[in-house]
């Protein structure tokens, strides 16, 4: 198994940094905005975001979305994916979503993820935020509104966040060469 | 990642204390996802569900067929009266029939016991028992230590007594299976005629008087006379069972303690449990029957996905 180390603590922290000022850019005073981050990996990488937000004076509504009964791949797994808690205690009705997770691979947990976020009202507008963006290795047609990082992978390779919030020493973003790793 | 160990819930008997934790878990987020304004996930939106009742139900039936409905099954219903098991069909081809439209699981209740486990032996959909005869009524009992759980923070420890008529009671049969698999002290309490001769192997003490059983118990479960399956007289009348074994609001208020109240229903007012006793905030009824719906789902959801 080989790893490559795409993201240090150091990087991680200027791109957290540029991705809240963009946010920034385009929601102003963030008076109609919230945040949603998907569980279970993406609701690390929101809390950080809604840390460093405030720390810029920004105060925005935080929540957790669970996609696991949303989602299409259900009796098409081994295991019943593990549904994790959804922590919506806000109207999304009429507000502007960004939807924040780790990882874009294939878009189909994005897909889920929309649906999920329907049963709670209808949003003016939603978007989506991820660290690190998968290039061509798509299964549906969704893109990220706000990117970390672009990279080209294989769909062998996987990749691999750490986060303190995790229980990681460091924040660090690796692609991994994985020998017969199916495509999840 | 965990998945249960068997392809159907025929009895807690055969499944495991992993088995009925993953349920639990399961069965917290849909509780939560039923509490939603959109009270619908699609998870199950390919799979077609047929509910068969070769017995009266009220309460079971409309959970069950509620949580597939909010899981998105396709449902179908069946009840014996009006079908052609009147005309001598048998079990198994009346089951092989409904299978033969493309029907992926069956939830079954039966008068006799061992029904769903025969069923299991012989076709290939999944299988809910929703009651087989005096035997097991499995998804009743997680529903019951779910609430347990939910009220008490826990099932492990606890003293459970179960008052009634355990002779002729699934409920029972079930609820000791899981609470006992769950770490739970377990009392059966009731005329002795109506306990049965080898119950305490299962490891549950046996008390005659009912207000030892309420002083000793966190949570009293209590149940059904059930006349409907006594052929013989198991007491002189109702009136006397109500004065020997009838709990009202007095008798738990008197015990000065927290005791919960628990009853599967349906509730004979008047015999087991007077008006005043089961609508006191002792009672957790209710909430038994919301967190039927979501068990259940958690049930139907988890066996589903390990087609």
């Amino acid at each position: 198994m080989q790893k490559k180390l795409i993201l240090d603590s150091k990087q991680l922290d200027i791109t957290l940094s540029r991705l809240c000022q963009q946010l920034i850019e385009n929601h102003s005073d963030f008076s109609n905005c919230v945040i949603l981050g998907l569980q279970p990996r993406g609701i690390f990488l929101a809390e950080l975001i809604h840390q460093k937000l405030k720390s810029l004076k920004v105060n925005v509504p935080l929540g957790y979305l669970d996609t696991t009964f949303h989602r299409d791949d259900f009796r098409r797994r081994e295991t019943p994916a593990k549904a994790y808690e959804t922590k919506v205690n806000f109207a999304i009705e009429g507000k502007d979503v960004v939807l924040i997770d780790d990882v874009l691979f294939t878009g189909r947990t994005v897909r889920a993820a929309l649906d999920a976020m329907i049963s709670f009202g209808r949003p003016s507008k939603v978007e989506l935020l991820v660290l690190v963006d998968r290039k061509s290795t798509r299964d549906l047609p969704i893109a990220a509104d706000y990117v970390g990082k672009s990279v080209d992978t294989l769909d062998t390779q996987r990749v691999l966040v750490e986060l303190e919030a995790q229980g990681y020493k460091q924040n660090k973003i690796w692609l991994i060469n994985k020998d017969n790793h199916v495509k999840a | 990642m965990s998945k249960l160990s068997q392809r159907h819930l025929l009895g807690i008997k055969d499944i495991t204390r992993q088995d009925i934790e993953l349920i639990f878990e399961t069965a917290a987020n849909f509780k939560d996802v039923i509490n939603r304004p959109i009270k619908k996930v699609p998870s199950l939106r390919d799979v077609t569900i047929a509910n068969i009742f070769f017995e009266n139900s009220t309460r079971t039936r409309l959970s069950f067929e509620l949580a597939e409905r909010r899981l998105s099954a396709d449902v179908v219903n069946f009840s014996a009266s009006g079908s052609s098991v009147k005309k001598g069909e048998t079990l198994l081809d009346t089951v092989n029939n409904i299978l033969a439209m493309k029907v992926d699981m069956v939830v079954m209740r039966h008068a006799s016991a061992g029904a769903p486990h025969f069923l299991s032996k012989h076709i290939k959909a999944n299988i809910v028992n929703a009651g087989d005869g005096t035997h097991e009524h499995p998804t009743q009992a997680l529903l019951d230590s779910f609430s347990i759980r939910e009220k008490l923070g826990g099932v492990e420890g606890k003293k459970i007594a179960i008052i009634g008529d355990i002779l002729h009671s699934r409920v029972a049969l079930s609820n000791i299976f899981a609470l006992k698999k769950l770490g739970a002290e377990v009392m059966v309490c009731g005329p002795s005629t109506l306990i049965p001769k080898f119950i305490s192997t299962l490891g549950v003490k046996v008390e005659l008087e009912v207000q030892k059983a309420l002083e000793w118990c966190d949570v009293a479960n209590v149940l059904r006379i059930q006349l409907e399956r006594q052929q013989l007289k198991y007491f002189p009348s109702l009136r006397e069972y109500t004065l020997y074994y009838g709990i009202t609001k007095k008798i738990l208020d008197d015990l000065n303690k927290e005791i919960v109240l628990m009853h599967p229903g349906p509730i004979n007012r008047g015999v087991e449990l007077t008006s005043d006793a089961a609508d006191s905030h002792h009672s957790i009824i209710l909430d038994q029957v919301e967190n039927g719906v979501a068990v259940r789902m958690a049930v139907l959801y988890l066996l589903a996905s390990a087609a």
